[in-house]
């Protein structure tokens, strides 16, 4: 992973910002340069940080970069604003992932580039404790 | 436009020749595809490949294929579409003869997966994804089929082993098949008893690693005496993150396809009588039935349990053992499809003929459903 390419992506991946279509009020995450309505004009726009699980999987056999994370979990998940977004959930153990689970936003580390390479930080969901 | 005819096939057989390389066996399948035509004149060739660049660090596969097969100095390039790519490279050979731009068109896909380790190959594959927010997290192309797998589940009530016996016709069709990567019945036991994968599709249920290259030469119907006929060829595409898709289970790009295909060629999915489906896992060929329109949506799963899929039923789907089985050297995977329609059209697939088909389907799909290409061939 490139320094640039990573480092663009910090505001979006960090703080879950997204953005609203100025035009139609649609919301894209990621942002997207044009939306499907045709508009170009965009506001930021920070997305929900809890939310439920609708389906989801547990990676046994991980890409690159993610094999010491194995089994683990992703989902998609449905924001409370109605937004979905693809995300590991962690802090759990897959067999208790349920659907309809409630889950928030959390910052973690995601992979990083051998030993002395670039350490790479995400968003994960994890079970909200009540 | 030209009415555009296949004039020739060739193939290899699927598996993993280490001693091979992709030169190999593209030029392998491409003289084969020449000499059955009895035509070794070509005008422009086509590669279909996905993931030459990360597993052989090879690009520019144009020049590389046309050299290959002692043709240097022809108009080449290489088409990617991710795992359709094979689909996607024939629809452009069909362009290019009948918009009468070129005569003959050699459209050949290869793809050599044994060359990596298999976390290679896993990477390789979730590469049709968007990379900074869909393969960041991690998934894999098993991985989304499976969240696709539990949603379907939930939505329609189909059951795990109605899902998985979508691998058991695959093989039933494979069994006898020289060119088959794995030529041997599966039960629905062995299914569901073998690993996870990822939850909850198993091993058993995924196509796996293979190498395997497969050609077309395409000409113009009127300059090819006897010969299939391309009905209709189409492409089409979808947001390529499950997360954009307002209806995961409904594979747009594949119904859009599937209707501009059946509005060229004229028909409609009753009157096709081979059908070759993509089923990387067992729930994209389910989902693919369904959005092709051969059975309703939330049925594919029992439709296939019951044995409507199978050679004696209502539409003999992936008649060679499809991905599953025959294999999926996924650049090449389209073409795969395409001749093997042919060979049916032909009335050549001995054990595997199903009698008097006039009519055959071929539908190559990337991921889950981000591009899909539909070929509907047809005997004249």
């Amino acid at each position: 992973m490139s320094v640039p390419r990573y480092w663009r992506e910090e505001k979006p991946r960090y703080r879950l910002i997204g953005e609203e279509c100025a035009k139609c009020g649609a919301k894209h995450y990621p942002r997207t340069p044009v939306c499907s309505c045709g508009s170009t004009e965009f506001k930021p726009y920070k997305l929900a940080e809890t939310g439920k699980v609708e389906s989801w999987t547990v990676i046994r056999n991980a890409p690159l970069g993610y094999e010491r994370f194995t089994p683990y979990v992703v989902a998609l998940i449905e924001l409370d604003d109605g937004v979905r977004v693809m995300s590991q959930v962690v802090d759990v153990e897959p067999e208790a992932v349920k659907s309809g689970m409630k889950v928030e936003y959390t910052f973690r580390k995601v992979t990083e580039d051998g030993q002395a390479g670039l350490i790479q930080y995400g968003f994960k969901f994890r079970p909200i404790v009540d | 436009m030209r009415k555009v005819a296949i004039a020739g096939i060739g193939f290899t057989k699927v598996g993993e020749p280490w001693e091979r390389n992709i030169k190999d066996l593209f030029a392998e399948a491409a003289l084969a595809a020449m000499k059955d035509a009895a035509h070794t004149e070509v005008d422009q060739l086509y590669v279909a490949n996905m993931m030459g660049a990360h597993l052989q660090g090879q690009l520019g596969m144009g020049a590389i294929m046309a050299e290959a097969i002692g043709k240097p100095g022809i108009s080449a390039a290489r088409i990617e579409a991710g795992q359709a790519s094979g689909g996607v490279a024939f629809n452009e050979g069909v362009k290019a003869v009948a918009s009468g731009l070129n005569d003959w068109v050699l459209v050949g896909g290869v793809e050599k997966m044994s060359d990596l380790l298999p976390e290679a190959v896993t990477t390789a594959l979730v590469g049709t994804e968007e990379q900074e927010y869909t393969s960041y997290t991690g998934v894999t192309k098993t991985g989304l089929s499976a969240i696709l797998h539990r949603l379907y589940s939930r939505e329609y009530g189909a059951t795990p082993e109605e899902i998985g016996w979508f691998a058991v016709r695959s093989h039933d069709n494979a069994v006898g098949v020289a060119h088959a990567q794995y030529s041997f019945k599966l039960s629905i036991e062995r299914v569901m008893t073998s690993p996870m994968e990822a939850d909850p599709i198993r091993m058993m249920e995924c196509a796996a690693v293979a190498d395997g290259a497969a050609a077309v030469l395409l000409g113009p119907a009127e300059k090819i005496a006897t010969g299939i006929e391309v009905a209709a060829s189409t492409v089409a595409t979808d947001y390529t993150s499950l997360a954009s898709r307002r209806h995961p289970l409904t594979l747009e790009a594949v119904k859009k396809a599937a209707n501009g295909a059946y509005e060229a060629a004229k028909v409609k999915p009753k009157d096709v009588d081979v059908l070759e489906v993509t089923d990387d896992t067992t729930i994209d060929g389910v989902l693919s039935l369904e959005d092709l329109g051969f059975v309703e949506k939330g049925k594919g799963a029992k439709f296939v349990a019951q044995g409507h899929t199978a050679r004696t039923g209502e539409i003999p789907t992936n008649n060679f053992g499809g991905l599953k089985a025959r294999g999926n050297p996924v650049g090449a995977t389209g073409l795969y499809q395409i001749v093997e329609t042919v060979i049916q059209l032909r009335g050549k697939a001995g054990a595997n003929q199903i009698t008097g088909a006039e009519v055959g389907m071929a539908q190559s799909m990337a991921s889950v459903g981000s591009t899909c290409s539909i070929a509907i061939l047809r005997r004249v």
